[in-house]
């Protein structure tokens, strides 16, 4: 457990020469602008760091928040055309096709993303560029495990009758992490999810609205009684860091082994009337200045290779060597008949 | 009726424009413009057309009625042996039961739906027969909790104002206790308890939180059904196809309402009697039944926010004055925001709502029909339609609202105003016009009267009414999560969402300790804002 | 009959009826006298069962009621304001109790159409009572009281709200109609006209006791105490010295109160000196104030005076009744 993980030999990220990390000089014209910044609920930044950017350019950022990572979609999705802001960030890849299909971005490639690994880069015309990611998994309640019932190492664990009743997933029609997780047993079993998913049911899996309430409510660490818990890789830090009374280590783990991956993108917006602004603020997103007040403002790790992670991110999270991934084309296409038929196998 | 009609001549021709027009206004721009945009964009005939061969389609509109009706009910049943004993009788902390009847309506969705669950559990009804969570029942019980305040003070007032001589007679000639209520107090109430009905029914037709985190993954009523289809499935002719249904019912909803509160309303004869003290078993039993239902959440929640890692303590309050890292400003920031916005709210909706009161009390009948009506409506519409909506159609100058600092609190008033409304207009209505005569005869000009006879007596109405918009406005998370925020004007409810949203027993005692907070400063803030009753000023109005 | 036996009632601190004895008879109509706030709504509550008294005892017949709820005492009330139910039409206000008794729909509808021609309002059973006039309202109450056959009938101030001509029009008709009955009844009023038009007894009540009770003739002619007196009308009230003298001269033997009741007291050719200052024409008669030593009086004449006339009173010994003074006056 106590395991250092070096962010930097995390295998499926293929690793890019960072060359030296010069700032961009800003371009002419853009000082004294002020530009938006739509974001998700979840979204922050620290004091000063957006200060740095107007420092460096003499753009102004004004920050709006629109609901969550869906919401905020579908709210840029109306204003399509007539944006309310110049950047949008926060879509992830479970959304992204859903943007790029309402054609909601203007293509840019920042040159900051060489310091990125190309896996993060799923649209190849530039149209949005990643900014963070994060694994969603199974995490398990330290203590509830031991020799004779070691924690479950995959996802074929999970229907194995030793684990019955333990897990606790979110329904995903309504939860973020509860369509990962579903993604995730498709990209495993191809079309072998439904009768996976008819074996987790049979295990007594419990299925819950959002994250809160599986966490809080089912979870033992909210005084549960389920010691799984479809919830983020970045779970255990958080634990540690607003543990009470605090302790030496999380109590909670993570299973490497059953992960997707969320992979969180920025984009300028079409119909912004500052272009060159909202650019330089897509090159300001991938700096270190940036990227590495990423970790412990939203608890997922920064997408630039050349950023350097906090301590409890170094000591507690880990993230998936082999993670599951899916085209976010294919997870447009095919999502509401998955959820469909996920509701019919598991809920009715 | 001739002063009554010589004042209203010299208040049309000086002011009436503007009393009309302001509420025309904001209606129109805030609620109307945007919500009529949002259909008409999103609004494809043929959806709607299939909708209604779809099995799912009917299952929902009837859970969503059923649940509606049933909620509504249930919270009548339970509040009106409350409101009896808060009209009829005198007794200590009368006005602080009042304001603690307020404090569910901030109480956060997730957190009353954990202070339940933690309820069951304790009860042992989590498993076997009597397995609340992921029931109907469970999620009647929180619509109960968060309803019975209305009931209790529509109703409670109103009582208050009927003769209770016309009880007495109808007991002097035979009748037995049950007798007099069924035949004749229930039928009195009637205007009283169809305004109660209505607004609880609206706020459980188009509840959110409760239905998706009590009611379970399956169980779906149209709001969330809306919220689903464009939220997560990016299929907006569904939404607002289901959008179209939503309203459609909600209006006919309200006509019917309106309708009932109209054909008898402020006939009643009024006296205010010297109220007795209650017997020491009918208060206990009354108390008994609001502490169960009221107290026992609250209570959990207090315990919870006093529980930390060693033992109880204030520790979880201390913390909320220090800025967490996932949060744009300090708990204590937040909740500063709240009331700032709430203050605005409400001086909004009692404005708005003032004026429209005058209008549907004063003015022309058609005018007065479409202010009773339109002005009810926010309440029963999507958070989804209004928010989405403003998006959509507040997009261009001079319109652009939709990163407008004020744009929540604008949308907390709408649903404010409908409360000042339903409290001001029955009170208005009620005036004698004989002491409005009689002032004037007295020597006082029209506004004079206004100034010294109308406010006093629709002052306190106005008041119980702000108290209400306020109360709304700084517990409501709905409709503002698709409005865009600014991040520093982070409001509790949303603050305390994110405490929740991640991991860790520090922020969860946090967020419970905001939540107190937020309960104990809505009950001040209604106590303050109702001030003393005064022996002679009580309200007669729904509220 | 109606007995009450030593009836007390508080309300907190406040005692608002002491110790009251009282007895109505079969078919009596007594009526219940004082000024606001004296007691006389408490006792009707009281013995219509709405309040329940700290001490004694109510008694109809032999049964003894103090326990017995509003609901089951078979009394009838009829209040100030009518109390009307808002909500039902002018036939079912009087049905009501009929219908809580178990009556037929046949039964009640005969029994409605009598009633409503015994109080003048045929035709009116289909009505809302919103519509109604005071008079009216009044009617529809008394009807609806009268429709159960209780044995006894309260009325509490059932004309307070109604208009003076209106008041004198009625209280004879219910009068007539109470007797026409033969109706137990109580009735409660601060107006002594109307106590002495209707009452068989009068019972003039004073902080929360019945002061005097008898009937209206003896209660008129010897009320015992000034607080009865004023109550009734008496304004001649003069105090004595301790001689037994006032502005009228000697009339008693000590310090004390004594009343000159205005049918006594006459113009006469030669007596006691006063000055007429004010002269009312009323109903065939001259209402006059004089003024005697800074003293005024209260007389009527036949023959018309002068506003500044000197003139001569006189008065034969039974017009002087002493009285006893009431603590506060």
């Amino acid at each position: 457990m106590k395991r250092l993980v070096s962010f930097f030999l995390l295998a499926g990220l293929t690793l890019v020469a960072c060359g030296e990390e010069a700032p961009q000089p800003a371009p002419e014209g853009i000082a004294g602008q002020t530009i938006t910044l739509l974001t998700h609920g979840s979204f922050w930044v620290s004091e000063g760091t957006l200060q740095a950017f107007t420092d460096q350019t003499g753009v102004q950022v004004e920050l709006l928040e629109g609901g969550d990572a869906g919401e905020m979609v579908a709210s840029a999705i109306l204003t399509a055309g007539n944006p309310v802001a110049d950047v949008l960030y926060g879509v992830d890849n479970t959304f992204l096709q859903r943007a790029l299909d309402a054609d909601l971005f203007e293509p840019y490639a920042s040159p900051a993303l060489s310091n990125v690994p190309s896996a993060l880069q799923l649209d190849g015309q530039h149209r949005v560029t990643p900014i963070d990611f994060g694994d969603v998994c199974v995490n398990y309640w330290g203590d509830w495990f031991d020799e004779t019932l070691p924690p479950p190492g995959s996802l074929d664990d999970l229907i194995d009758s030793r684990y019955a009743g333990q897990l606790v997933v979110q329904n995903p029609e309504t939860s973020s992490p509860g369509l990962a997780f579903l993604l995730a047993t498709i990209a495993e079993y191809g079309d072998g999810w439904e009768e996976y998913w008819a074996a987790l049911r049979r295990n007594e899996v419990a299925v819950t609205t959002g994250w809160e309430e599986a966490y809080y409510g089912e979870f033992v660490s909210g005084g549960g009684d389920r010691p799984l818990v479809v919830s983020y890789a970045s779970s255990p830090p958080a634990e540690f860091i607003y543990a009470d009374p605090p302790v030496e280590s999380p109590p909670t783990g993570v299973l490497l082994d059953t992960c997707f991956r969320q992979i969180e993108f920025a984009g300028v917006l079409k119909g912004t009337p500052h272009q060159a602004a909202a650019q330089a603020l897509i090159d300001f997103m991938l700096s270190d200045t940036y990227q590495e007040d990423i970790p412990l403002n939203m608890f997922v790790f920064p997408a630039s290779q050349t950023a350097a992670l906090p301590e409890a991110f170094v000591n507690f999270a880990r993230l998936a060597e082999d993670p599951y991934q899916l085209p976010p084309a294919d997870i447009e296409a095919h999502r509401n008949e998955w959820t469909e038929r996920w509701t019919q196998i598991v809920l009715r | 009726m001739d002063t009554d009609r010589l004042t209203l001549m010299t208040l049309r021709r000086l002011a009436w424009p503007v009393v009309v027009l302001v509420p025309v206004a904001f209606l129109g721009i805030f609620f109307l413009w945007p919500v009529t945009n949002i259909l008409v964009k999103g609004f494809v005939g043929g959806r709607l057309w299939e909708l209604l061969h779809e099995a799912v389609f009917w299952r929902v509109l009837w859970f969503t009625v059923w649940q509606a009706a049933a909620s509504t009910a249930l919270a009548l049943v339970l509040a009106l042996p409350g409101a009896h004993l808060l009209a009829r009788f005198h007794f200590r902390g009368r006005s602080l039961l009042r304001a603690l009847a307020t404090v569910p309506f901030v109480m956060p969705t997730v957190v009353v739906a954990g202070a339940f669950i933690a309820l069951f559990e304790q009860f042992g009804l989590n498993d076997g027969a009597f397995r609340m969570r992921h029931t109907v029942w469970a999620l009647l019980a929180a619509h109960v909790f968060f309803n019975l305040a209305i009931v209790l003070r529509t109703v409670g007032s109103y009582w208050e104002g009927l003769d209770g001589r016309v009880e007495e007679q109808a007991r002097l000639l035979g009748a037995r206790p049950g007798q007099v209520f069924l035949r004749v107090t229930l039928p009195r109430l009637a205007p009283a308890v169809a305004s109660a009905a209505s607004v609880v029914f609206l706020f459980c037709f188009t509840s959110f939180g409760v239905i998706l985190l009590l009611g379970g993954p399956t169980r779906a009523t149209l709001e969330t059904e809306i919220w689903r289809h464009a939220v997560w499935r990016g299929d907006m002719a569904s939404a607002s196809a289901l959008a179209v249904v939503q309203l459609g019912a909600v209006m006919s909803l309200v006509l019917v309402s309106n309708f009932l509160q109209r054909r008898r309303g402020g006939r009643e004869q009024t006296r205010l009697d010297s109220r007795p003290m209650p017997s020491r078993r009918l208060l206990g039993a009354n108390l008994g039944l609001l502490l169960v239902a009221l107290g026992l959440p609250v209570l959990v929640l207090v315990e919870r926010s006093l529980a930390t890692g060693n033992g109880y303590s204030f520790d979880n309050y201390r913390a909320l004055t220090v800025r967490v890292t996932l949060l744009p400003v300090s708990a204590l920031t937040a909740l500063g925001n709240s009331v700032l916005f709430a203050v605005v709210a409400t001086a909004l909706a009692v404005l708005v709502g003032g004026f429209a009161s005058l209008v549907v009390v004063y003015g022309r009948r058609s005018l007065s029909h479409f202010f009773d009506f339109g002005l009810m409506l926010p309440l029963g519409v999507s958070a989804v339609t209004l928010g989405f909506g403003m998006l959509v159609a507040l997009d261009a100058p001079p319109m652009d609202f939709r990163s407008w600092r004020w744009l929540v609190p604008v949308a907390h008033a709408l649903i404010g105003i409908p409360f000042v409304l339903r409290t001001v207009v029955p009170t208005l209505r009620r005036i004698d016009p004989k002491v409005r005569e009689s002032a004037a005869l007295l020597g006082a000009s029209p506004f004079q009267v206004g100034r010294l006879v109308d406010f006093p007596l629709a002052g306190r109405a106005l008041a119980v009414g702000a108290a209400f918009a306020f109360a709304v406005s700084i517990g409501e998370f709905g409709a503002t999560s698709f409005l865009p925020r600014h991040p520093d004007r982070l409001t509790a409810p949303l603050a305390l969402f994110r405490l929740l949203g991640t991991p860790g027993d520090l922020l969860r005692g946090q967020a419970m300790a905001l939540a107190v907070l937020l309960m104990v400063l809505t009950g001040l803030a209604v106590l303050v804002i109702e001030g003393r009753p005064s022996g002679r000023g009580v309200v007669r109005g729904d509220f | 009959m109606l007995r009450l036996e030593r009836v007390s009632v508080r309300f907190g601190q406040n005692q608002v009826l002491n110790q009251v004895d009282l007895t109505v008879a079969s078919g009596e109509v007594l009526v219940l006298l004082g000024p606001s706030g004296c007691g006389k709504s408490t006792l009707l509550r009281t013995i219509a069962g709405l309040e329940t008294p700290a001490a004694g005892q109510v008694f109809w017949e032999e049964q003894n009621l103090t326990a017995v709820a509003a609901h089951q005492r078979g009394f009838g009330m009829m209040f100030q304001d009518h109390a009307l139910f808002g909500h039902l039409s002018v036939a079912a206000n009087v049905a009501f109790g009929l219908r809580i008794a178990g009556w037929g729909v046949g039964q009640r509808q005969q029994k409605v159409a009598e009633l409503l021609e015994l109080v003048g309002l045929v035709g009116f059973e289909g009505r809302s009572v919103e519509t109604l006039s005071g008079g009216e309202a009044q009617r529809v109450a008394l009807a609806r009281s009268l429709a159960p056959d209780p044995r006894l009938l309260m009325l509490d101030e059932p004309l307070a709200s109604l208009d003076r001509a209106l008041r004198g029009r009625l209280v004879n008709d219910l009068g007539q109609l109470l007797r026409g009955l033969g109706q137990s009844a109580i009735y409660v009023t601060h107006d002594y006209g109307e106590a002495f038009a209707l009452a068989d007894r009068i019972a003039v009540m004073d902080g929360g006791r019945i002061a005097r009770c008898g009937r209206p003739v003896e209660v008129w002619a010897d009320p015992q105490t000034e607080a009865v007196a004023r109550s009734i009308g008496h304004q001649n009230i003069l105090s004595l010295d301790n001689q037994g003298h006032c502005v009228l001269g000697r009339l008693g033997g000590q310090a004390g109160l004594v009343l000159v009741r205005s049918d006594g007291l006459r113009l006469a050719p030669s007596g006691v000196g006063a000055r007429v200052v004010g002269s009312v024409f009323s109903q065939g008669r001259y209402d006059l104030q004089v003024e005697v030593g800074g003293q005024l009086l209260q007389l009527s004449a036949v023959e018309p005076v002068g506003l500044g006339d000197s003139v001569y009173l006189a008065w034969p010994d039974d017009a002087v009744v002493p009285l006893v003074a009431s603590a506060d006056g």
